[in-house]
């Protein structure tokens, strides 16, 4: 390993990591003025010019709050709630092929942290862990709506995975490969795979739905009944982490599906450029298709309602999974019958 | 009663067909009608930049007038405090002294006139039992405070300035009784 590679890395690990955190912020931003938009009002517009300052003054604002922690809760617990929950939403990143290898002073620096052979089994994997932040945080706060929460976001994250689960290994089967940037390659120009897998897509959609904890499968949180759920006791940035998390979590799914369903860097038209100008394009494309997905996530909060909670099992055990596994089938039917298992040769 | 708004909808609980039980069709239905309001315009005035226009008839802030002489209407008759549904003004009279007559319209005058704006309830029957045109409500709003006693208005809020009469003509046309 020689010097170069290590600082090339550490420079890759640091531009995300402020990507992550920057966009997450500007999603919070978006969020209050799409909802307002959709509700036919303006939305923040005091803080800076349109109002692009919001950001930093909701960040100054959570952390002038004071930091409280309740008697009865379990402290060390209660802090490393929110910990684990944001260093899950940032972990996945790691291995997202953000853009194709650009060409810096005849290095090729590849545009990705680090290319596991098993890409998505890692991502299934934090995935999992991101559900002990929520249940470490709700089990701490000694609360019983904190409880409740908990309890309903374990729940359905277990029920929602296995669906997303089935869905990616489709993609799998089709792909050949764990490797997000086989799968990316495959998907070159405009060969995307949301048109070869249509129902998957929407599975997998519904079901990153639920892993962040958006409405309509908001419950963990729900205002109206929870009073914020698993985190009603928490204040100040410990409570700023959690709901930051949200965001960062929301921007890496829509990366994620990106990646996954809409070929990534992937453009139509992408063979005319060729090196750092396809590279920049390719992470412009990449960039427009998250903005894309995150104004999808924030459209579909602002015009459902929330489900009820025998809805949700409902619709995550005897729907959703039923429909993957019946996919599943028909993609493996359809991949052996190209390959001539039906036919002696 | 059934014909309020055309909006009626009958509920029936039989079985969703399977079209409602996929959800997707209704979802992106109501996605389009977000996605018009999105389109559409915004109804929200900017507030200290842009103010809404009251309407003549709005009742805010009193004033006490003076005549076109600069002298107080008001005789501390204390018609408008027992009009008051809300018992929100007190007043203590007094008899206009010699040399006051720059001051005072008739012999007697109101030493203190107060008004609790917590408890006013801004119906106007104040300015309505008034016999002498000397209290009005104006289109002004009552300013916010940290301390419940800054509510209770005195004189020294209430009377107009000499210099910056209040503006009541458009009051005058709206139900107040003319001579």
């Amino acid at each position: 390993m020689d010097f170069y590679f290590i600082i090339e890395k550490t420079i890759l690990v640091v531009l995300i990591f402020i990507l992550s955190l920057f966009v997450a912020a500007y999603t919070t931003f978006l969020e209050r003025k799409v909802a307002a938009w959709f509700q036919d009002r303006i939305g923040p517009d005091r803080a800076g010019p349109f109002g692009i300052l919001q950001p930093i003054a909701d960040g100054v604002k959570m952390f002038m709050k004071e930091d409280f922690i309740p008697r009865f809760s379990d402290k060390w617990l209660f802090i490393l709630g929110p910990g684990i929950t944001m260093f899950t939403a940032l972990i996945p990143s790691v291995i997202i092929p953000w853009g194709p290898s650009i060409e810096i002073a005849g290095r090729v620096v590849e545009l990705q942290i680090t290319d596991f052979n098993f890409g998505i089994l890692f991502i299934f994997g934090v995935l999992s862990v991101g559900v002990y932040g929520i249940m470490v945080g709700g089990w701490a706060s000694n609360n019983k709506y904190s409880l409740f929460g908990a309890i309903r976001a374990s729940s359905q994250m277990i029920s929602y995975e296995l669906a997303m689960g089935i869905s990616a290994i489709t993609i799998i089967m089709m792909t050949g490969s764990l490797s997000l940037t086989e799968i990316v390659k495959q998907q070159h120009g405009m060969n995307w795979n949301i048109f070869y897998q249509p129902v998957c897509f929407i599975v997998f959609f519904v079901c990153a739905l639920a892993e962040t904890n958006r409405a309509p499968f908001d419950l963990p949180e729900c205002e109206s009944e929870l009073i914020g759920g698993y985190h009603t006791e928490y204040s100040s940035m410990k409570l700023g982490m959690y709901l930051f998390a949200e965001y960062v979590s929301i921007f890496i799914s829509s990366a994620l599906m990106s990646v996954l369903f809409l070929g990534g860097y992937n453009f139509p038209g992408m063979d005319f450029f060729s090196g750092n100008l396809l590279a920049v394009l390719g992470i412009v494309a990449f960039l427009i298709k998250i903005g894309f997905f995150i104004f999808l996530f924030m459209w579909i909060r602002w015009t459902l309602p929330r489900f009820r909670f025998d809805q949700l099992m409902h619709l995550g055990w005897k729907s959703l999974i039923p429909i993957s596994i019946v996919n599943l089938l028909i993609t493996g039917l359809v991949i052996a019958f190209y390959q001539g298992w039906f036919f002696s040769s | 009663m059934y014909n309020l708004s055309n909006r009626k909808k009958v509920v029936s609980d039989k079985p969703m067909t399977f079209m409602e039980r996929i959800y997707l069709p209704a979802v992106l239905n109501g996605m389009l009608i977000t996605l018009r309001h999105l389109m559409g315009r915004h109804n929200t005035t900017r507030y200290p930049e842009v103010q809404r226009q009251f309407a003549p008839v709005y009742r805010g802030m009193h004033v006490l007038k003076r005549d076109e002489n600069g002298r107080e209407n008001c005789t501390a008759c204390g018609l408008c405090a027992v009009a008051c549904p809300a018992e929100a003004i007190t007043m203590t009279a007094a008899e206009r002294k010699k040399g006051e007559e720059h001051l005072y319209r008739e012999e007697k005058y109101a030493a203190v006139y107060e008004i609790n704006m917590l408890r006013c309830i801004f119906c106007g029957l104040c300015e309505e039992a008034c016999p002498k045109e000397a209290i009005f409500l104006t289109d002004r709003i009552v300013p916010t405070e940290f301390q419940r006693n800054e509510f209770v208005y005195g004189k020294d809020k209430l009377v107009e300035s000499i210099e910056h009469p209040i503006d009541i003509s458009k009051r005058q046309h709206t139900g107040k009784r003319l001579k």
